[in-house]
């Protein structure tokens, strides 16, 4: 097997006193979806943050495509192909759906490219065409977070981080997310995918990692962890 | 070719408004109003400020109270360049047009010098957000108005005097002119979305790849050197340069019309500048209550208006040809 695109070891984070990762060790593998599960507070947007720097962590190392970017500023790793797409959405709300799109591709010089990749995702997700011209903060909860994917993903990036793309939406429209989830990780995009809805998540990934209180506590497979029984106790309510 | 005629329409506006301000300043002197023209080249200083003040508290959406700070820092250099330049001559041109390249090189100095101040505070400060900035640049336009008062070289508090009265109507309508045409094509570019990005939302403006602490301090220097322009026209306008007029009030007056007009619409500050230059001088008929009166109007006008008069909207996002231009800018 090639090398993971994403590898992290004994990731450390503390806010103030509080110790948020105690040593996470985790690795995305190329072109694979990875999911993270576990209850809150248990570290998994801790996680995500402390990889695309928004968080500075105490201890360990982040390497993407075999380098090392712990100490990068975050707008230099995402120049390097690894966007964000931050829980709640994080859209800007008072500009338009086009102008949002617009600004996910900032650090990209290629017109052409950007225009074509912002038809590509307006095939994907046809309401935010309708749409494109309307103030994002009047969108439902659901096209928000179409948006901020696509947001995320005009960017080009090889590695694409996820937090909690369902949450608060109807179960038709994390219906449709995850189908376009699929989508993306079939055209050749890796996921970090953070989630609530375990099951969900563990159907689309090619493996997956259980987070408690700030520790890797079992990994496998997706299919592995469906299965497992303790998993099926504590996170899928069985 | 291409390139001439973009040079050409670039430089349109000004060509245009060099004979009308020209003009208007000739009728103005001819009929004798004095004090209306000294009322209007004082609201075209203040539009200067207040349309630069906007790209940082508007545009970028960070809280800055420190505008009289850069305006200080300006002014004393540009003036230092008139007092040193004074009798001199430069070699093969008329004294007249001579003096007018000296008061132009010493407006630029102070716009450097400005720029230059505006980076130093920049740099370790705007890692700060909301209040945490505004104090410290309140500190900062505190501290440039101490050093003024105890430098000698500076005149101390008496400050510099016998400046030559270089401002015209043309010149602060030019340098108003300039400071408008600048914010526009600011927020029209990839630079301005990238403003406009931080001021919604500055974690996801980082998630996007903006280097935020990078576009903020570039805010901050193209802000402070308009400052510095204002600064060096004010003083060449009334030939007083004192650390009195670059007082922390003079700042809270520049954010007062920058809030009113709106946060972030260019439009509103031009007319929130207008508005609150000459209606403090309408005012002047009520004599001891004027600023009661001038308060009570400020309290009003948010209550009724708390986004401004114009919020972040523009005159000309009401031509359609302009408006499809900005909904679609920005990736070009």
């Amino acid at each position: 097997m090639s090398e993971p695109i994403l590898s992290i070891k004994d990731l450390q984070v503390n806010y103030g006193a509080i110790e948020a990762l105690r040593g996470v060790s985790l690795e995305v593998p190329e072109k694979q979806v990875v999911a993270l599960i576990g209850a809150n507070g248990a570290g998994k947007t801790t996680t995500l943050r402390a990889v695309s720097r928004m968080l500075r962590p105490v201890a360990g190392s982040v390497r993407f495509q075999g380098e090392e970017i712990t100490r990068l500023a975050p707008h230099e790793i995402v120049a390097r192909g690894l966007a964000h797409a931050p829980e709640g959405r994080g859209i800007f709300l008072n500009l338009t759906v086009q102008e949002n799109l617009e600004l996910g591709a900032f650090l990209r010089k290629d017109a052409a490219g950007i225009a074509e990749d912002m038809e590509k995702f307006y095939g994907l997700f046809p309401i935010l065409k309708e749409r494109r011209h309307q103030v994002s903060g009047t969108l439902s909860g659901g096209e928000q977070q179409m948006l901020a994917v696509a947001r995320a993903l005009m960017s080009r990036p090889r590695l694409l981080l996820l937090d909690e793309p369902s949450l608060g939406l109807a179960p038709q429209v994390v219906e449709r997310i995850f189908q376009v989830l699929r989508d993306i990780s079939a055209q050749g995009v890796a996921l970090l995918l953070v989630e609530q809805n375990a099951h969900k998540a563990l159907q689309i990934a090619h493996r997956g990692y259980v987070l408690e209180t700030g520790e890797v506590v079992m990994q496998g497979t997706g299919k592995e962890l469906l299965a497992s029984p303790e998993v099926r106790k504590a996170y899928l309510g069985e | 070719m291409e390139q001439v005629k973009l040079a050409l329409r670039s430089a349109l506006p000004f060509l245009i408004a060099l004979p009308v301000l020209w003009g208007v300043s000739e009728v103005l002197r001819y009929y004798e109003f004095t004090s209306f023209q000294y009322i209007l080249m004082m609201a075209f200083i203040d539009v200067i400020l207040a349309v630069s003040l906007n790209v940082i508290n508007g545009f970028t959406g960070q809280f800055s109270i420190g505008h009289a700070g850069f305006m200080a820092i300006g002014a004393y250099t540009a003036a230092k360049i008139t007092l040193a330049a004074r009798g001199l001559e430069i070699i093969g041109l008329p004294p007249g047009i001579s003096d007018q390249v000296i008061f132009l090189l010493a407006l630029l100095a102070g716009m450097c010098t400005a720029s230059i101040a505006g980076f130093l505070v920049g740099m370790p400060s705007l890692r700060l957000r909301g209040d945490y900035l505004a104090i410290v640049t309140l500190g900062f336009n505190e501290i440039i108005r101490v050093v003024i008062e105890n430098t000698s070289f500076l005149g101390q508090a008496t400050g510099l005097s016998g400046l030559p009265r270089r401002t015209t109507l043309v010149w602060v309508g030019m340098g108003a002119m300039a400071t408008i045409l600048m914010a526009r094509r600011l927020v029209g570019s990839t630079h301005g979305r990238a403003l406009l990005a931080i001021r919604e939302d500055e974690v996801a403006a980082e998630a996007m790849g903006v280097n935020t602490t990078g576009y903020k301090v570039r805010a901050f220097v193209i802000s402070a050197a308009f400052a510095g322009l204002a600064g060096g026209l004010l003083v060449h306008l009334i030939q007083l340069c004192t650390p009195r007029s670059f007082t922390f009030v003079k700042s809270i007056e520049v954010v007062v019309m920058v809030v009113l007009g709106g946060m972030g619409s260019i439009t509103g500050s031009v007319i929130a500048a207008f508005v609150l230059r000459f209606g403090v001088e309408a005012l002047r008929e009520a004599q001891q209550y004027r600023m009661v009166l001038y308060s009570m109007l400020l309290i009003v006008l948010m209550l009724t208006r708390p986004t401004g008069l114009f919020g972040t909207r523009e005159i000309w996002d009401w031509l359609p040809r302009l408006r499809r231009n900005r909904a679609e800018g920005g990736a070009r």
